[in-house]
């Protein structure tokens, strides 16, 4: 057998890889973003004493655990189609990549604010601060810090799931791929192409956690712990 | 405020967990600017009795009453009391993400509504008074258990309680630390703060105690003056110093 690979082809359609990461970069931030909030959300859900909206929070977080991601995409996908709705392809992924990792971040929060020592929080209590007092000042923050490594993992694999969302034509880097190898008949090279880029990508978004980490974890920075 | 000025007043209080009835009939009065030292063996319900009077615990039966609130009426105002009730606890609990100082400020600026200039001004006198003052800027992680205890003390104080609750807070630190931690209280009780502890210091119950509560078996045993450490009338309570002495 005789390997060829002939990169010159596929790298001069250089723009379009870049359109294709730029887009997936994009929805990545947009699914931290409102999955992030939706993760602190959930996770308050999942720990209220309101039974029925701790049962909510519970079927939201175990229905997306054990689907498949493309399925979910469908769903979003077909459900808004047969609503009558119509939005675009980035739109639909943006929306499906979010209420996917929501889920996640609700249970990996939801470990991050258990964690936080019962006696914390009575101190808070003794010193007369309100239940929203607390969740801010002494639940929220050091709970996503205990939990950030995690976060962040989680966050880095959405990006790369992302690429299941070529399926509905997003435009995203791995639908850009697909497209340049059924147009150069170089799969191979174009797919090494791609997986560098998804490389980058995911070191791009961990040097942003990690710079993240230091503005607000300041006691990180000041003493320098690693995250 | 009650009928005769007490700022803590415990009635015929009565508490179970599930089957084990832990307090069972207690009755104990603080005046103003009195120390009351509550002693007795583990599981006696010395830690029990101390976390009703903050409402940590809510009774079964009985009536206390703290700085004029009426801590077993259901409908009490929490953060009220609170304001008006310090507490510090065996292990610090200082929040490990903030600085001595951010520790120190947060209840004055979020309840109190307090400037953070002010407030800072305020971290600055107790953190002296605790002996702490170059602290300031620490996180709990970088102090030991004695000054991390101190700026737990410090944190109470800056909400200006008119009584403090001390449930063993020597127990985990070494001899050394527990003496240093110790002065503080005795300063303070020097101020005339008024406050009950819980502690395993025979000697130092001795030295500072207006009253001492021996806890058996979910009663006051025996209680007065800090001489009934040194003359006990009954068996249990001379039994108990006399193994701790
Ligand atoms: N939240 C709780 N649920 C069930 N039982 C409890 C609870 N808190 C305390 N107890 C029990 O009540 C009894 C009294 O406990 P408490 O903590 O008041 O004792 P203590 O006198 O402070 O003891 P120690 O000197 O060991 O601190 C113990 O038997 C304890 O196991
Ligand atoms: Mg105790």
């Amino acid at each position: 057998m005789n390997l060829i690979l002939d990169f010159p082809a596929i790298l001069e359609r250089w723009p379009l890889f870049l359109d294709g990461a730029w887009l997936t970069l994009q929805l990545a931030l947009i699914a931290t973003l409102l999955g992030g909030v939706i993760g602190v959300v959930g996770a308050m859900g999942r720990r209220s004493s309101n039974a029925v909206l701790s049962r909510i929070c519970t079927i939201y977080v175990e229905g997306i655990r054990n689907t498949p991601l493309l399925v979910q995409i469908f769903l979003v996908y077909f459900g808004l189609a047969s609503l009558g709705l119509k939005f675009s392809a980035f739109t639909v992924a943006a929306a499906a990549l979010t209420i996917n990792v929501g889920a996640y971040t609700t249970e990996i929060i939801r470990a991050g604010f258990d964690a936080v020592p019962r006696g914390q929080i009575e101190a808070a209590e003794g010193l007369a601060l309100s239940r929203a007092q607390i969740y801010w000042n002494v639940i929220l923050w050091p709970g996503i810090e205990k939990v950030y490594p995690a976060l962040t993992s989680q966050f880095v694999l959405l990006m790369l799931a992302s690429s299941v969302t070529s399926q509905i034509s997003a435009e995203e880097l791995t639908a850009v791929a697909n497209y340049v190898q059924s147009d150069t008949y170089r799969a191979f090279e174009t797919y090494i192409l791609v997986a560098i880029v998804y490389v980058i990508l995911s070191l791009i978004m961990r040097a942003g956690f990690w710079a993240l980490g230091l503005v607000i974890f300041p006691r990180r920075r000041r003493l320098g712990t690693p995250l | 405020m009650d009928t005769n000025g007490a700022v803590v007043s415990a009635r015929d209080v009565h508490k179970s967990f599930g089957p084990l009835k832990v307090l069972d009939g207690i009755d104990f009065e603080v005046q103003r600017g009195e120390v009351m030292v509550i002693i007795g063996r583990s599981g006696s319900g010395k830690s029990t009795a101390l976390r009703c009077l903050d409402r940590f615990e809510t009774i079964d039966e009985g009536e206390i009453i703290v700085c004029g609130h009426h801590v077993s009426d259901p409908n009490i105002d929490l953060r009220a009391l609170r304001q008006d009730v310090g507490i510090v606890f065996q292990s610090y609990n200082l929040f490990p993400h903030l600085t001595v100082e951010e520790n120190i400020i947060l209840a004055p600026c979020s309840v109190k509504r307090a400037s953070k200039t002010a407030a800072k001004e305020q971290a600055k006198r107790v953190l002296a008074q605790v002996g702490l003052e170059e602290k300031l800027h620490y996180y709990p992680e970088q102090l030991s258990g004695g000054q991390q205890q101190r700026a737990a003390i410090a944190r109470s104080l800056a909400m200006q309680p008119k009584v403090m609750l001390f449930d063993e807070v020597t127990s985990a630190l070494d001899p050394e630390l527990t003496g240093e931690v110790l002065k503080v209280i005795e300063a303070l009780a020097a101020d005339g703060m008024t406050m009950v502890m819980v502690t395993h210091e025979m000697g130092f119950a001795k030295g500072i105690a207006d009253q001492v509560l021996f806890m058996h078996r979910g009663k006051v045993h025996e209680s007065g003056p800090a001489t009934i450490l040194t003359s006990p009338t009954t068996p249990e309570l001379a039994q108990f110093v006399g193994k701790e002495l």
